[in-house]
């Protein structure tokens, strides 16, 4: 469903992506890890097309975000990370917004927007000022704009940064229920967001995919936890690149 | 490239609205509409003494239009690509399958829109004009157009360089200074000097640039397609430029 390969960037002088590679399948839920700057939301934005690789490519039901762009977006559903939205906007409004940007027309657009609705529990929202919501309900309102065109590929940058235990649970809950039938990457740099949600891990650092399996065999790694595996591989590339 | 103008139109028709929503939404439409309300009647009646003068012609306050929109027009462009920056919503759009030429035009026209509404909005002097005397209504007619067409090009620079920064404080500045100059480069003072330092060629070529010398023919009730065809031209370059900076930095991010 998803395939990404040799994913390159670099700022300036510092190169923050280098070829990376990995492949989702419909059904799975990937969570990307690592650490803060290790180059998620990188990734990320070129699999969207928000920036352009300097060399790779990402393709999404084989259309490459490269060369055909709007066939590519059409199947990606994006959450940019913090969820960035129009505060003068309504929630409704941006919903209607974001159907008119996809193209959603007659029934099948008032059926998407009512079932973002319901899926993100929007309804008590819906003629507020974006600004006016709570952190909550505006990363639910983002996800609800992702979501709106039941895109095969789900893209989120740390949806759960900064939402308190329940809304985390919230969220956790609503991207589990839709798993079954998309291709799911979801960064984050919490650990504890794995076990429940995830069924593979890709973890990033300096750039580079440096671990690539199930949350239980990356936790056998480190005898049984996955702090320890993750802070044991992330050490052990600090000693080959410095 | 078949289906690329549905989808163009489609776009521009999305970023229309969403942009003539937010200025409505937030109190810039209002504030914009009656402060440039207040400065047209101030510079016109006042200033150019209308009523002491008595011509049954609207000349004075037009003459006062391409020095009102340098600061009016940066005023209502300033914000159409630094806030997407700002807010990080640029990231939402640039991943959007939706036209890039079409977000910027939609983006421009809504902004050309409200600077027809304050046009718009003067009409009743319009009316004035006729009870004080004979009055060449095809003149005022194609002034009208004119100045919308000139409103539109300087709404033009001022989504341009909106696209180059996220702050609409420093858009609004570097727009007031680019349109100060596209319009003063066909000011008389500045061609002459020009002519005696630079020759007279240059000082022609200047000025063919110059806002002035494609608007003021209009004021003499003369409508020239080529000046029409300037400004839709500088407003289509405009878009161009825009689109460009927004791709680039879509390869080179901040
Ligand atoms: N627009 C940018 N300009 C310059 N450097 C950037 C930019 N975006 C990210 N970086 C750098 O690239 C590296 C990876 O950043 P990022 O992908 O945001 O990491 P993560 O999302 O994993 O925290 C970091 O060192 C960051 O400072
Ligand atoms: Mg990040």
């Amino acid at each position: 469903m998803l395939l990404v390969e040799k994913l390159t960037k670099s700022f300036s002088q510092r190169q923050a992506v280098s070829s990376v590679s990995f492949q989702i399948e419909k059904g799975e839920v990937i969570g990307f890890l690592g650490q803060n700057g290790a180059g998620k939301s990188t990734t990320l934005r070129m699999i969207c097309g928000a920036i352009e690789p300097d060399q790779g490519d990402a393709r999404i039901a084989g259309y490459s975000i490269v060369r055909h762009r709007r066939q590519a977006q059409r199947l990606i559903g994006y959450l940019p990370e913090g969820a960035p939205l129009y505060p003068d906007m309504r929630v409704t409004e941006f919903l209607n917004f974001m159907a008119d940007c996809h193209q959603l027309q007659g029934s099948a657009r008032q059926s998407a927007i009512d079932r973002v609705i319901t899926d993100t529990r929007l309804s008590s929202a819906l003629g507020q000022t974006i600004a006016t919501l709570s952190k909550g309900f505006k990363r639910r309102v983002g996800l609800a704009g992702a979501l709106l065109h039941d895109p095969p590929a789900l893209i989120l940058d740390e949806p759960l940064d900064g939402l308190d235990p329940i809304q985390r649970s919230a969220v956790k809950t609503l991207i589990s229920t839709m798993a079954p039938d998309k291709a799911v990457l979801i960064s984050t740099h919490n650990l504890d967001d794995i076990p429940a949600m995830c069924s593979r891990t890709i973890i990033i650092d300096h750039g580079r995919i440096i671990a690539d399996e199930t949350p239980d065999a990356l936790a056998r790694r480190g005898a049984g936890s996955l702090e320890t595996a993750f802070a044991e591989l992330v050490s052990e590339t600090a000693r080959v690149t410095h | 490239m078949k289906g690329y103008l549905p989808y163009l139109l489609t776009t521009t028709a999305t970023a229309w609205k969403r942009e003539v929503s937010t200025y409505f939404a937030t109190p810039l439409a209002y504030i914009f509409l009656a402060i440039f309300l207040l400065s047209v009647g101030l510079f016109t009646w006042d200033i150019s003494g209308f009523f002491e003068a008595g011509t049954a012609d609207l000349n004075a306050f037009f003459g006062w239009h391409p020095w009102l929109y340098i600061f009016f027009m940066p005023a209502l462009a300033m914000r159409l690509w630094s806030d997407e920056k700002l807010l990080g919503t640029i990231e939402l759009l640039n991943s959007l399958p939706v036209s890039l030429s079409g977000l910027v035009a939609g983006k421009l026209l809504a902004a050309w829109t409200v600077a027809g509404a304050g046009l718009v909005m003067t009409l009743p002097w319009w009316i004035i004009v006729n009870y004080l005397g004979d009055t060449d209504n095809g003149v005022i007619a194609v002034s009208y157009l004119m100045s919308w067409m000139m409103a539109g090009a300087f709404l033009g620079i001022g989504s341009t360089v909106s696209a180059l920064t996220s702050s609409s404080a420093i858009a609004f500045v570097l727009s007031v200074a680019a349109s100060f100059l596209i319009t003063a480069a066909g000011w008389p003072i500045l061609s002459v000097n020009i002519d005696s330092v630079f020759g007279p060629t240059l000082s022609e070529i200047v000025s063919q640039f110059s806002f002035m010398t494609h608007f003021s023919p209009a004021q003499r009730g003369v409508v020239e397609l080529r000046n029409i065809i300037f400004f839709v031209s500088f407003i289509g370059l405009s878009i161009f430029a825009t689109r460009l900076l927004i791709e680039y930095r879509r390869r080179v991010p901040k």
